[in-house]
């Protein structure tokens, strides 16, 4: 439970961490609140030769938000995106899911940005990128680009994200005003990763449905956006039959590893039973 | 204080036996100024890692060291070959097997120990551990003990492959250990086979680990100009690793010195003795430095002693009115790759005979085959007396099941077979014998708070809510009546080594009315320092607060062996009881001679000696400590001093009624305690406070067994869950409210009528956990469900019942 030694760099701005990381190459690693890469390291699945850490960059922080238009630096912490009251107002299901992670010491400390970059399946926050169709802004050698949270995961820890590009902020529209939310998760225990969980946004307009959106976290290599279960709810009642083909549509896309939580199946079945508390919840949330 | 002082109030000063006495100890800790082993530095001390085995079973066909001795700061590589020459390669078990310290010529469990790296400090060792080059040639793995003894199945202990008789007997098969019995076979399958019912289980418990918050480590010192060995070490019985440690290092007892500092909890886990400490001591002797070895996390769960991997089949006979006629056993005890477990010498499957329990049950036969797997060694009690939560599993299990086969109410099927009152001290048909109880009175209590009539309405009520489709909840009451055996024991048939299990405490009397008890023993999180200098209050007059309690240093301390199995109230705390008589014994001739009156016309209360009739005149011990020390008292020595071993002429038997109500989410397997009432009998109450806790922490590691701890190994030998994000340990959010009580039975033969109770609540909570799960679809035909009861455990018995539709 010793890390392999490496150098540490602490940049202070963007531009210099940029320039450092492309210096560095391959053997360096973006750190930002270690909750995920420290731990990797004391295994010494991970031996990055150089850590940059991130946390003295000011830009790389804060909540900023326009009207429906939301920005969330890269380095805000899991703890902040918690206690913004004006994130909740807009967009509440960030606060659902974060309180479902870990427990308070590691949300004080790990990042909304270090969750969605760091591209294990069992992070919750991906999840909700995916219902919230947001985009992840990144800054690298070649200068600053958007790539869209649904396109972001490639496989279990490798993204979208290239060779020295660091992740600067989260942008995504806030759904409409009246939209209904739920972050469901099932866990053994605190600080544990999910068995499986269902993100869920939708909007309910004259007793239909008009907008739904579903994301699933750790039933699969990525985090899941569930396309043809989100179609499923648009247009219905959110009667059984709807609900009863979106859990179906879910769980056919869902392929959890056989692991201590239980084996494949039972995990699958039990994204069907998240997704549909979490549809129950964001009905009775939706105005 | 004087004589207008009321008794009451002296007494209470005292916080003495049945004060609420706050722990002396947690002004320290809760200050984080413990002194734990890890916080040992000294000058020039060095750190050794260990290489261990990526294999759950393989041969070494060669160790290359040449790139770690090139890290810089790394000294040494230690690897087998290097302890043949001292004959250390391997160390004598505490089952009467041997171990190897540094595997050699093949690995036997994914995990073991294979070479020992010593560095200037413990980066560079973790970093010369990543450089060793161990080539392995991979062999067949054996992980069931069900497939240990198939007449195909691998040789596993090639070092003892001609050996056809163990410690316990001949062994019948190259990986069988020993068959150890009790009981009447022939009179038992009569009973079975003349029952009206039989009702039969598999019943497996996990194989699961202590996991105490700080691992084990040591530190090893050789004063190389004095001959002297010091190690410090997390070490629950300090005189015996002193006693073993001469015996293979040949250094003389003398010049070893053992020293636990504060221990971070131990449970079972810190009873034995590993490859580590002999492989510091090892580099401390060639170095000439304090070597520094601190395990951890993963290296704790996956090599050092697990508790139970035991799996039982049981037959159990009655009457069609419930009455018991007969019980039968047969245990197969995976034991791992060596036969570690820590059990008296003489019971290699432990005090796994009580599992009759609380039972009056006349015939009685259990069998215990031990075999070896690739798996860690071990078998320790965890948080129990040696075996006892296996056989108070195995009977509390059973006793449901055939409540189930005769639709008896699980608690009324108890009530009629309870030993009665007035049949103890009571003879068990495996030949224990019980010292007191009152188990009906027990059980009617639990029931009447808990309301246990009302539960079972409301369960019905749940049942038909749950076919009407306006729940998916079902809830499940588990009932569990245990009886403990504690207190090892007896020198005549308890001994570890062949050190018999006695227990010692000295005490000196300063001069001003103040003192110091040493003891045996070594307090792991119990609250030794705050209960024995209790008992030391009510025996000699002294304020507890006034008392220092001391424990393990071998330096100081007088020999002991060491605090599990519950035994340190039963042991040591009797012989903190007897030697605080022989200081009052001794303060008895002193009062005597400053009252100028006759011994016998003297009366001991509460503080003092008085003249009987005339309580005026008196001597308060404070008083007599100080004329022990000044006054030359013809024919009496001076000092004020005592010393008392104290071997017990029987085991204790703390027993409890425990009440668990669960609700069960059968759509995702959770399971929510809803309740749980624990009502331990455990004697004479030191400390009712200090009780709480020690039944508190017991419970919430229950619920840790019952619910979610399990060490698996995969088919081919790699161990799984052996990190805290799979090993289930509850934190305050999974851990429900506990509800305690109690009644007091005291024990006839210890000096203070104290029975021993750390350990009670993990003997009772475990089956009482399992049972209410089962209770939950016992509805549905369901009798057992294999442990732990986690989500999807949970779930696939609801799936298998068909309740997912
Ligand atoms: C006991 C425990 C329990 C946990 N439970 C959960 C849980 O239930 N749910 C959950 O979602 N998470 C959980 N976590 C993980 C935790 O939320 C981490 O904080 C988070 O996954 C990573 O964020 P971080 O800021 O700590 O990133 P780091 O650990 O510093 O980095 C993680 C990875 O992302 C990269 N990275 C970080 N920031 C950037 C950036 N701005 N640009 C580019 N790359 C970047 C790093 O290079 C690294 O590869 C748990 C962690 C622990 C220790």
């Amino acid at each position: 439970m010793i890390p392999a030694s490496f150098d540490y760099h602490r940049p202070e701005s963007l531009a210099a961490a940029v320039q450092l990381l492309g210096s560095l190459g391959e053997e360096a690693r973006a750190v930002a609140g270690g909750h995920s890469l420290i731990p990797m390291m004391k295994l010494r699945m991970a031996v990055p030769e150089h850590l940059v850490d991130l946390r003295s960059i000011a830009e790389l922080k804060g909540i900023c938000i326009e009207g429906r238009a939301v920005s969330i630096g890269a380095m805000t912490t899991q703890a902040e995106v918690i206690a913004s009251d004006a994130l909740a107002q807009v967009c509440p299901i960030l606060r659902e899911t974060a309180l479902q992670i870990a427990d308070p010491q590691i949300r004080n400390l790990g990042t909304l940005g270090g969750n969605v970059a760091n591209g294990d399946p069992g992070n919750d926050m991906p999840a909700s990128m995916q219902v919230l169709d947001a985009q992840f802004e990144v800054a690298g050698p070649e200068g600053k680009r958007k790539i869209a949270a649904r396109d972001f995961y490639e496989a279990a820890f490798f993204t979208a994200l290239g060779e020295g590009e660091i992740m600067t902020a989260i942008h995504f529209e806030a759904p409409s005003a009246s939209h209904g939310y739920a972050y469901e998760k099932q866990k053994r225990k605190i600080g544990d990763y999910a068995t499986a969980a269902a993100a869920v946004i939708l909007v309910m307009e004259g007793g239909r449905c008009s907008q739904a959106s579903i994301g699933l976290t750790n039933l699969s290599d990525t985090p899941l956006y569930a396309q043809a279960a989100s179609e499923a709810l648009v247009g219905s009642s959110l009667d059984p039959a709807a609900i009863d083909a979106a859990v179906a549509a879910a769980e056919a896309i869902a392929d959890p590893v056989t692991d201590s939580r239980g084996p494949s199946h039972f995990r699958r079945k039990l994204a069907g039973v998240m997704l549909r508390r979490a549809i129950a919840s964001a009905q009775n949330r939706a105005a | 204080m004087n004589e207008q002082t009321p008794i009451a109030e002296r007494a209470e000063k005292l916080q003495g036996l049945g004060c609420a006495r706050k722990r002396v100890e947690d002004a320290r800790f809760t200050q984080g100024k413990g002194n734990y082993v890890d916080d040992i530095k000294l000058n020039g001390m060095l750190f050794g890692d260990f290489v261990r085995s990526p294999y759950g079973h393989a041969r070494i066909k060669g160790i290359d060291k040449e790139a770690a001795l090139a890290v810089p700061g790394v000294l040494a590589v230690i690897t087998a070959e290097d302890l043949i020459p001292l004959n250390l390669h391997y160390m004598p078990t505490l089952a009467g097997d041997v171990q190897a310290v540094l595997a050699h010529e093949k690995v036997l469990f994914q995990s073991q120990e294979v070479a020992f790296v010593v560095a200037t400090d413990r980066y560079a060792a973790a970093d010369g551990v990543e450089l060793v080059e161990v080539d392995y040639e991979e062999l067949p793995v054996v992980v069931d003990a069900a497939k240990a003894m198939a007449a195909d199945a691998p040789l596993l202990r090639e070092d003892i492959k001609d050996k056809d008789e163990g410690a316990h007997g001949p062994r019948k098969h190259h990986n069988h250990i020993f068959y150890w019995d009790a009981g009447d076979l022939e009179g038992t399958q009569r009973a079975l086979s003349q029952a009206e019912v039989v009702a039969e289980e598999s019943i497996a418990y996990q194989r699961v680990h202590p996991c105490p918050l700080e691992t084990c480590g040591c530190v090893a010192s050789m004063d190389k100009v004095n001959g002297k060995l010091t190690v410090w070490g997390t070490f629950q019985a300090p005189h015996a690793v002193r006693t073993v440690a001469s015996l293979i290092s040949n250094i003389p007892e003398h010049n070893i010195r053992i020293v636990s500092p504060d221990i971070g909890g131990g449970f079972g886990n810190k009873v034995g003795v590993y490859p580590g400490y002999i492989c510091a001591i090892v580099a401390s002797i060639v170095t000439g430095q304090p070597v520094k070895w601190i395990e951890d996390r993963i290296e704790n769960l996956s090599s050092t002693a697990f508790a139970r991997d035991y799996h039982m089949t049981g037959k159990i006979a009655a009457t069609k009115e419930g009455k018991i006629t007969g019980l039968q056993c047969h245990v197969l005890a995976d034991h791992g790759a060596f036969d570690a477990c820590a059990d008296p010498t003489k019971f290699p499957a432990g005090f796994f005979h009580i599992c009759t329990g609380s039972y009056d049950i006349p015939v009685a036969y259990v069998g215990v085959d031990g075999v070896y797997t690739n798996k860690a060694p071990g078998g320790v009690a965890y948080r129990c007396s040696f075996r006892v939560t296996e056989a108070s599993y195995f009977i509390e299990r059973m006793i449901d099941v055939l409540a189930r086969k005769l639709e008896m109410d699980p608690a009324e099927l108890r009530m009629k077979n309870f030993i009665a009152r007035e049949q103890f001290p009571y003879t068990s048909a495996l030949g224990w014998e019980y010292d007191s109880g009152n188990y009906h009175t027990a059980m009617a209590k639990a029931m009447e708070t808990v309301g246990y009539q009302a539960l079972r309405t409301e369960q019905a009520a749940n049942r038909e809510a749950f076919v009407r489709g306006e729940t998916r909840s079902l809830m499940g009451i588990g009932v569990a009546f245990f009886t403990e055996i504690v207190g090892a024991g007896p020198v005549k048939n308890c001994d570890i080594l062949g050190l018999g299990m006695f227990d010692s405490c000295e005490i000196r009397v300063h001069p001003t009315g103040s003192a110091i008890a040493r003891l045996g023993t070594i307090s792991q999180g119990q609250g030794h320092a705050t209960t024995f200098a209790q008992i030391l209050a009510s025996e000699i007059g002294l304020p507890a607060d006034r008392i220092t309690v001391e424990e393990g240093d071998t330096d100081t301390a007088p020999y002991g062996l060491g605090t599990y199995g519950s035994r340190s109230t039963p042991v040591a705390g009797a012989a903190t009881a007897m030697a605080g008589r022989k200081i009052r014994a001794k303060a008895q001739m002193i009062a005597a001679y400053l009252l100028e009156v006759h011994d016998d016309d003297l009366e001991w209360e509460v503080d003092r000696f008085q003249v009987k009739g005339n309580p005026e005149r008196f001597k308060a011990m404070s008083e007599i400590a100080f004329a022990a020390y000044n006054q030359a008292i013809p024919g009496i020595e001076p000092g004020l001093e005592a010393v008392s071993y104290y071997d017990p002429p029987n085991m204790t038997y703390p027993f409890g009624a425990y009440i668990c109500v669960v609700d069960v989410d059968v759509d995702t397997g959770v399971t929510d305690i809803r309740r749980f009432y624990a009502l331990d009998d455990c004697g004479t109450r030191i400390n009712p406070m200090v009780i709480e806790g020690q039944v508190h922490g017991g419970l919430t590691e229950a619920l840790a067994i019952a619910m979610g701890q399990e060490i698996r190994y995969d088919e081919i030998g790699n161990v799984q869950g052996a990190s805290l994000m799979d090993f289930f340990l509850p934190t305050a959010v999974e851990t429900p409210t506990w509800e305690t009580d109690h009644t007091v039975t005291p024990s006839p033969h210890h000096p203070i009528g104290a029975k021993g109770v750390g350990e009670s609540p993990n003997v009772g909570g475990v089956p009482a956990f399992s049972n209410a799960v089962v209770d939950a679809f016992a509805h549905l035909g369901l009798t057992h469900t294999q442990m732990p009861h986690d989500h999807w455990r949970v779930w696939s018995v609801a799936q298998d019942l068909g309740l997912h539709g």
